[in-house]
């Protein structure tokens, strides 16, 4: 007698996730081939937004590169526009003055909370909870409104310069801040009794795709991917730039307290946390401020030195790292950028292996990827 | 009892005397058939709106507020929109099947209103097979949900149509034995005779729920094992908007989209009217006694008590909707067969004993006759 498995041969099920799907976060491509609800590989496919924008970067001038920037990651455009400043000030070696540190460091940390709060929202969405998305998207509201008297965008903000910044700060902006972290802080604990802590979503979380630390070093995550592995690693503190180093706040890591270290639900927390440190950086920012200009004087006809450089920032879905040659002239050379989604996606085959097909929205949600980044 | 309603229609009106008497009986069925139809489409119809407005006030917006006041007619608006969409089969998809499943799916939904028991005299068959007849007709919709994976030809819709035949199949069990111990109370499947089984002088005590601690749980895994039968939140894994793109009715457009989407309304109807009849003591409310008003009153007073308690745990379903995440696939079998199956069981098993060794009473009434 043929035993089951032969009388009724089951077939490996090859489904295409995207690029048209609501939780892949844009249009990422995932070739799964599945055994029924289980997968036995999800391949990523990227590709399907690349804009060169890296060769872009090789025929406008540095400062006519900062919108470019912008479309990055455009749910944290200004760590985008700060890292594009950073890296090319780096390069000239322009002296910025203190008080557009500050401005950076407030609007990189405001863009921080407003990209988290998406990143938490769009997650707890693709869990099937639809409410805690409407609450995020409440609170980046007033993040956007900041922005907009800041720059008069809410999306793209094209704000930072290289040099400084391109206005100083609004006529009450810093107290509207202040009022928008007062409001804000008690609703993080909320969004823990809302859905952090609910048993159903604890369950999908826990223990799902395991990013060990080694594999997590291994595989280059960075941000809070990397931390939600356990490794306490941290561009703001482990390398310190602009104004972060007078700045006092914790690196949050993953503990694994629901499951195992390093799995979805550690990632997941991380940004939960990184929520409140951003608060503490703001508070402190605000309270410290310097008076002065927020532009240094950089010539019209910009020429960088000869040179090359790399400059990592720490944004918030990692390390965004910008690698820059100038030959002189009023463009740069080469432009690569190291974007911190695109890097994730290493992982994702190895992580996903054996999960159901509801886990590979979990994955893709925990790391917060971001399209536009991936494909640039 | 449409035959005495004939004959009494006939008696009252002699003109009728020369029609024959099945035509008199089959026009009734047709007009009650209509009326429940009727009832059961504008409460779908409500119930989007009410949904819609619920999720707002739960995610803190403001809801379908531009159609009419409050913006009540949305549904007409959604329904006529649906109606005049374009109708779109795919060309890959199994036109037949494709064409039969929402149907199948509707039906097997809408049917079962038959022996709702909406008031005293307000039901439109009272089969004595009630509550065997719901279960019955409703898993017709596992057949077209089903049928609606398959034939669309779509690897999403198929997952979906799986997914949705395994998770009802799997808690029509529990369902099922959750329901048990309120027939077993009555001793009828009737659900008209479960209802009036929980009247009498105890107030809310009669109710089923208060029974005894077995029927008190019993209702909670009803409700529960109800949820993943209607595929709501977090049960809705065979739609599963964000994994499965919106699993087996992905395909569908237009009116035959509406037809699965009402179908959901209705199913929550079912089952919530269910667990009104067999737990919370249908229509009967405490100190009042609707059977004993004029006809005409009590069934009045009698459909409303019944709607409200209805229309209640219909609306602690939006509201988990609403708030809960959703479950994974394996976790939600797993609940059915490690969790509910059993405790559906042993429920059965405690109510059954309760019965034998109390003699069929309950504690408010042996503490009645405790007392006095």
């Amino acid at each position: 007698m043929k035993s089951h498995a032969e009388a009724l041969p089951t077939q490996e099920m090859l489904i295409n996730m995207g690029p048209q799907h609501p939780s892949t976060h844009g249009v990422l491509r995932v070739i799964l081939r599945t055994d029924g609800e289980v997968v036995v590989n999800a391949k990523p496919d990227v590709g399907y937004l690349h804009r060169a924008l890296e060769k872009i970067g090789e025929r406008v001038t540095y400062a006519q590169y900062m919108p470019f920037t912008d479309r990055l990651d455009y749910l944290a455009s200004m760590n985008c526009n700060a890292a594009w400043a950073w890296t090319v000030e780096k390069l000239a070696g322009i002296e910025v003055p203190e008080r557009a540190e500050y401005i950076r460091v407030i609007v990189c940390e405001l863009n921080r909370i407003s990209s988290h709060l998406i990143a938490f929202g769009s997650f707890t969405a693709d869990m099937g909870a639809f409410t805690p998305f409407l609450y995020a998207i409440r609170e980046r509201e007033r993040i956007n409104d900041l922005f907009e008297d800041i720059c008069g965008n809410r999306l793209t903000y094209n704000y930072v310069r290289i040099g400084g910044v391109s206005a100083d700060l609004p006529d009450r902006f810093l107290e509207k801040t202040k009022e928008f972290l007062d409001y804000f802080e008690p609703k993080v604990p909320e969004y823990n009794k809302l859905i952090s802590y609910n048993k159903i979503f604890v369950h999908r979380l826990a223990n799902v795709a395991v990013a060990t630390p080694e594999d997590a070093v291994g595989y280059g995550l960075t941000g809070p991917n990397l931390r939600g592995s356990g490794v306490p690693f941290d561009l703001r503190k482990n390398e310190p730039y602009s104004v972060y180093p007078k700045f006092d706040f914790d690196v949050c890591v993953g503990t694994g307290e629901r499951g195992t270290l390093g799995d979805c639900f550690d990632r997941y927390m991380v940004r939960i946390n990184e929520m409140k440190e951003s608060v503490k950086i703001l508070r402190q920012a605000i309270a410290q401020i310097p008076e002065g200009p927020v532009m240094a004087k950089v010539p019209r006809m910009f020429k960088p030195p000869v040179g090359e450089v790399y400059f990592r920032a720490e944004n918030p879905r990692g390390e965004t790292g910008i690698y820059l040659i100038s030959d002189g002239t009023v463009n740069p050379y080469r432009l690569k950028i190291r974007a911190p989604s695109f890097v994730t996606m290493n992982i994702f085959e190895k992580i996903t292996k054996g999960l159901m097909i509801a886990d590979v929205v979990a994955v893709i949600g925990s790391f917060d990827i971001i399209l536009p980044e991936i494909d640039r | 009892m449409l035959e005495s309603l004939a004959i009494s229609i006939v008696n009252a009106v002699p003109v009728l005397s020369g029609v024959p008497l099945w035509t008199i009986t089959l026009l009734i069925m047709v007009v009650v058939a209509a009326i429940v139809l009727t009832f059961a489409m504008v409460y779908s119809g409500l119930a989007t709106y009410v949904e819609r407005k619920v999720a707002g006030d739960i995610q803190a917006r403001v809801g379908p507020n531009r159609v009419g006041p409050v913006g009540l007619l949305q549904f007409l608006a959604d329904g006529i929109k649906l109606l005049l969409k374009e109708d779109i089969i795919p060309a890959k998809a199994d036109r037949f099947l494709f064409v039969l499943a929402p149907y199948l799916v509707f039906v097997g939904s809408f049917a079962a209103f038959v022996v709702v028991p909406f008031g005293v005299g307000l039901i439109a068959s009272d089969l004595n097979i009630g509550i065997y007849y719901v279960m019955a007709i409703t898993s017709l919709v596992v057949v077209g949900v089903m049928l609606a994976g398959w034939s669309s030809n779509n690897k999403w819709a198929l997952l979906g149509g799986m997914r949705a035949a395994a998770q009802i199949v799997s808690y029509e069990i529990p369902v099922g034995m959750a329901l048990l111990p309120a027939v077993l109370i009555a001793g009828s499947l009737s659900l008209q005779d479960i209802v009036r089984s929980q009247g009498g002088l105890f107030g809310i005590f009669g109710w089923n729920l208060f029974h005894n601690p077995f029927t008190f749980f019993s209702f909670f895994l009803y409700y529960v094992a109800a949820l993943a039968e209607t595929n709501r939140t977090p049960f809705d894994i065979p739609e599963a908007e964000s994994e499965l793109v919106s699993g087996y009715h992905v395909e569908y457009s237009g009116i035959r989209f509406a037809f699965f989407f009402l179908a959901e309304y209705g199913d929550m109807f079912i089952v919530s009217a269910l667990a009104a009849a067999c737990f919370l003591g249908g229509w009967h409310v405490p100190f009042l006694d609707a059977e004993a008003l004029p006809a005409a009153w009590g069934n009045l007073f009698s459909l409303g008590v019944f709607l409200t308690k209805t229309l209640g745990l219909v609306l602690v379903m939006m509201w988990i909707r609403w708030t809960l995440p959703r479950l994974r696939v394996d976790q939600l079998m797993r609940m059915a067969w490690k969790y509910l199956v059993p405790l559906t069981f042993f429920n059965l098993l405690g109510v059954s004993l309760w019965l034998l060794l109390f003699h069929g009473k309950g504690i408010p009434q042996m503490m009645a006759s405790f007392i006095g």
